[in-house]
């Protein structure tokens, strides 16, 4: 993964998988602790404690057309790497939450690249889920909340190339007031 | 700055023009493998592309959407079409450049590319 916002694409892709309708993503910029905090949060079908023990193993899958799963692997090593903390939360039937926290100025972390572009794709993907995003630094924070603007579109497909656009335009607007983006 | 407020005008724009777009009648449909493959060989610039084409000329029969692992790792990014009457076609290590070329070529005129199909680079 050449940066952080594709490993939160491709975490995002169990929570869908998982039959959630609502997925929250956040990201903060703590530089205070010296920290990039990515928090991943579903409500969808949960894991069981025996299969939350084998997330992080990357020989187990529950895909059937190879016999590897790297994505959470992949993350959990991007905040090991970093001297950050990696840990997932999950109950059956109520949902899972994935917590990366990776050393902010840490010379081994990814950049965060285009988190806006793994927002929209998400949406685009997935037009009947919700998602929230929100993003923090030390200049403010903000929010797109997809039940906000379905709200507003009544009925309007938010997979709508004119939405997408729209919902891209105002991610990057909202991000590039509050400075964030660019570690 | 976006606001909702420009949301509200834009969805009064598209619902004021005829023909909106419904992706359960498209006929058209356009999947990118977006598994940790898929990702991280570079899926996303290719369905970005792919919407940003298909925005730009309007092809309201299109759906573009995304698909998991299909198994053909070392081939990422995958991109298949499917068209009405027509056979799957699979498209393999794909780029937003080849992305744009697709649409006008396979989605539009309706001549496959074959160059950049699975059969034109398996080995």
């Amino acid at each position: 993964m050449q940066e952080l916002s594709l490993n939160i694409l491709d975490v995002a892709q169990n929570s869908v998988k998982a039959r959630a309708t609502l997925i929250a993503i956040s990201v903060e910029e703590d530089a205070a602790a010296d920290l990039l905090r990515i928090t991943i949060a579903d409500n969808g079908c949960g894991m069981t404690p025996q299969v939350l023990s084998r997330v992080t193993d990357p020989f187990y899958t529950t895909r059937t057309t190879r016999k590897v799963g790297l994505g959470v692997p992949l993350l959990k090593m991007g905040c090991e790497m970093t001297d950050g903390r990696f840990s997932i939360e999950s109950e059956p039937g109520k949902g899972t939450t994935v917590l990366a926290a990776l050393g902010l100025r840490h010379i081994d972390r990814s950049p965060l690249g285009d988190i806006g572009s793994t927002v929209v794709s998400l949406i685009q993907c997935n037009p009947d889920i919700d998602f929230v995003y929100t993003h923090r630094t030390e200049k403010g924070e903000f929010s797109a909340d997809t039940r906000e603007f379905r709200a507003v579109l009544e009925g309007i497909p938010l997979s709508s190339p004119e939405v997408v656009a729209f919902i891209r335009a105002y991610i990057g607007e909202h991000l590039n007031e509050i400075e964030g983006g660019r570690v | 700055m976006k606001s909702l407020a420009e949301l509200q005008a834009l969805r009064d724009k598209m619902k004021s023009s005829i023909g909106i777009r419904d992706d359960d009648q498209a006929s058209i449909r356009v999947v990118v493998g977006m598994a940790t493959c898929g990702i991280a060989a570079g899926a996303r610039p290719v369905l970005a592309a792919f919407t940003e084409e298909v925005a730009k000329r309007q092809l309201n029969n299109v759906a573009v959407g995304q698909t998991g692992c299909i198994g053909i790792c070392q081939y990422e990014p995958v991109v298949e079409v499917f068209m009405p009457g027509q056979e799957k076609v699979t498209y393999v290590k794909m780029t937003a450049e080849k992305a744009a070329r697709v649409v006008s070529d396979h989605l539009v005129n309706g001549n496959v590319v074959t160059e950049y199909t699975i059969g034109a680079n398996a080995k």
